[in-house]
């Protein structure tokens, strides 16, 4: 049997650590939540840096390639117009539009990203329903897979490291 | 970002903290959100009404403008620029300086920034909302003004010319906003949040239920956040560089005396951000004194602009003297005139006060004592914005009032209707800003929460700053 456990902790250090040790025991980290981005804890958490920077360069490319193509098009194929003597194809000039467009493809891209990849939507109901997470207060979620052999071992852990509550969610709370 | 070395609990003495007053957490969120859940004072009634007052006198304006032609203004055939293009590069530089304080800053670990990244990021897409009304009305038609972007059209389709400044600027321009709009919203959802979870009124609740995207501060998206932000801000400093550059290419690429020249868009650059860091202090000495944030922006947030705006300064002043030394190496008598027109022709007056505010007056930062008087500082950022405003004015009308031909030699005098736009541009600046303070955290909470153990050396669990 899993038991979903969620402790409540005031101190960003007592997160922190909480955090490391629960791992180390082997407890499923199923999220910390928190109230602004606690430097060191993706590592304590094991989180693996993320892919959106590949996502990016991905847009940006996208965005520069085409819009350099558009440009050669459009004024060198479908409608050449002599302008001052310049070449049809003037490259260098094309180069700010190439530029503004991949900036603007990849900011808009990664942010798009970040909101799927995060599910982030509007009408979206948070994970949990708790005004203290928003403002000085930090909550670990984990899942203990050994509950049937150690039942309150988890429970102590976490109390240990200066819980000032913790609750089990029966069915899988926030996963 | 995840690396625990450059943490923002480093501990030395020479570090000062960058929240005063002995703040915990929880006293951020109750600090940031009160003057946003009483009602509003009299004192920023007071502003609204004068800002909307004074934006109404500029639809107005411009409403007339629609109505008559650009013939309402006082441009003539040999100053073709005047008000409208002075207006919008003044607005474009304001809004430089949000961008350098949220971006260039970030990606320098200035965790200062935290107290103002917020609100310059607000003054950026405002200021270049003013700015973007300029080129729009200056059109003459702007119910034409979709012809900017390429689509395809039943007449040819005829394509925009890629080849011209003006078309990158739409480009650099309106690239420049969406990514500014993107930032500061990125920014705000955490924040957000945190106001949903506050906030009493149902109706609010609502909205910004609607706008935190169901944000619950998971580490996990914490850590994709992070990634984002970085990310944005690596992609908004080759932009914000590139976008005064681009404005900037509007006059370098012309062949008039005065314009065509290749230190443009540093001088630009330099230029905006030094005008940007002088409107972001005026705001937020005012805002800090209103909203009570004496705590978290600090003499020593006040102090590290300054010092932004002594170094912008100085390449500004630097600018001014190597274009006039250029003026005359080149030996080209059409350059030489423009520049001793333009310290000592008719429009002398608007070329020295350029000078006397944008070169002598960010001197007096030189001294701490002055640095650290704020109403001192405030005044002086006035004079700054004033100059930087003449800066504009003196580059394109000196250059263009005295063209190759003498018979066509002219002066321009900005019509009413031309002031009126301009102090529209300002009421409508004031009324968003007016609004935003109103409705939203100046200041980024989430952010502040973590840099609240900064330099505090506090070896203990209290704070949150560990060692």
């Amino acid at each position: 049997m899993n038991r979903t456990l969620h402790a409540v902790y005031t101190e960003e250090q007592q997160i922190l650590e909480v955090t490391r040790e629960s791992r180390e025991r082997g407890y499923e980290i199923i999220d910390v939540y928190t109230p602004y981005p606690v430097h060191g804890l993706e590592a304590a958490m094991g989180l693996k840096p993320s892919r959106i920077p590949i996502a990016c360069l991905i847009f940006a490319m996208l965005g520069g390639g085409l819009m350099f193509l558009f440009q050669l098009w459009t004024s060198a194929y479908d409608w050449p117009v002599n302008i001052g003597g310049k070449p049809l194809n003037s490259a260098p000039a094309f180069i700010p539009v190439t530029f503004e467009t991949s900036v603007l493809l990849a900011g808009l891209g990664t942010i798009l990203v970040l909101f799927i990849t995060s599910r982030l939507h509007p009408w979206k109901k948070p994970a949990l329903q708790d005004a203290r997470l928003t403002d000085d207060h930090f909550l670990l979620a984990i899942r203990q897979t050994d509950a049937d052999l150690h039942p309150e071992l988890a429970k102590e852990l976490l109390l240990a490291h200066g819980a000032i509550e913790v609750h089990e969610v029966v069915d899988g709370g926030a996963a | 970002m995840g690396d625990q070395m450059s943490g923002p609990n480093v501990y030395s003495e020479l570090r000062m903290p960058l929240v005063d007053g002995n703040k915990r957490v929880g006293d951020i969120t109750a600090d940031i959100c009160r003057p946003l859940e009483g009602r509003a004072g009299p004192l920023w009634w007071v502003a609204f009404l004068t800002a909307v007052t004074v934006l109404g006198v500029g639809v107005a304006a411009v409403g007339y403008l629609f109505s008559k032609g650009v013939g309402v203004w006082g441009l003539n055939r040999t100053v073709g620029w005047g008000f409208d293009i002075t207006n919008f590069v003044f607005w474009v530089g304001i809004g430089h300086a949000g961008t350098l304080i949220s971006a260039v800053l970030f990606l320098f670990r200035q965790r200062w920034r935290t107290a103002v990244n917020r609100s310059a990021e607000a003054m950026t897409i405002f200021a270049v909302m003013c700015a973007g009304i300029f080129p729009l009305i200056h059109m003459g038609r702007p119910w034409l003004a979709f012809f900017v972007f390429p689509y395809p059209n039943t007449r040819g389709p005829l394509w925009i010319n890629f080849r011209s400044a003006l078309c990158w600027d739409v480009f650099a321009i309106s690239t420049y906003f969406m990514i500014s709009l993107g930032f500061w919203y990125i920014g705000m959802i955490p924040d957000l949040a945190t106001l949903r979870d506050r906030t009493v009124s149902k109706f609010k609740k609502k909205i910004f239920a609607f706008f935190s995207l169901g944000w619950d501060g998971s580490m996990r998206t914490w850590s994709r956040y992070e990634t984002v932000y970085l990310l944005l801000a690596g992609l908004a400093t080759p932009l914000v560089f590139s976008v005064h550059t681009i404005v900037s290419f509007d006059f370098a690429t012309a062949l008039i005396p005065g314009w065509h020249t290749t230190i443009f868009p540093p001088y630009f650059v330099a230029g905006a951000i030094f005008s940007g860091l002088a409107m972001v202090l005026t705001l937020m000495l005012i805002a800090r004194k209103t909203m009570g944030l004496e705590n978290y922006l600090t003499s020593r947030h006040v102090d590290s602009m300054c010092k932004l705006i002594i170094g912008t300064g100085g390449i500004v002043g630097l600018a001014y003297a190597t274009e006039f030394f250029i003026a005359w190496y080149s030996g080209n008598e059409y350059e030489r005139f423009v520049f001793i027109n333009r310290a000592l022709g008719p429009y002398a007056w608007a070329y020295w006060t350029m000078v006397s505010c944008n070169v002598l007056v960010p001197q007096f930062l030189w001294f701490k004592k002055i640095r650290a008087n704020l109403m001192i500082v405030w005044i002086l950022t006035i004079f700054i914005n004033i100059g930087m405003w003449f800066e504009r004015f003196t580059i394109i009308v000196t250059s263009l009032h005295r063209d190759f031909l003498p018979s066509s030699w002219t002066y321009y005098i900005p019509s009413k209707i031309e002031i009126a736009t301009l102090m529209g541009s300002f009421g409508l600046f004031f009324t968003c800003f007016l609004l935003f303070c109103r409705f939203l955290p100046v200041l980024a909470m989430a952010e502040v929460k973590g840099v609240l153990g900064y330099a505090r050396g506090r070896a203990s669990t209290e704070n949150g700053g560990s060692s």
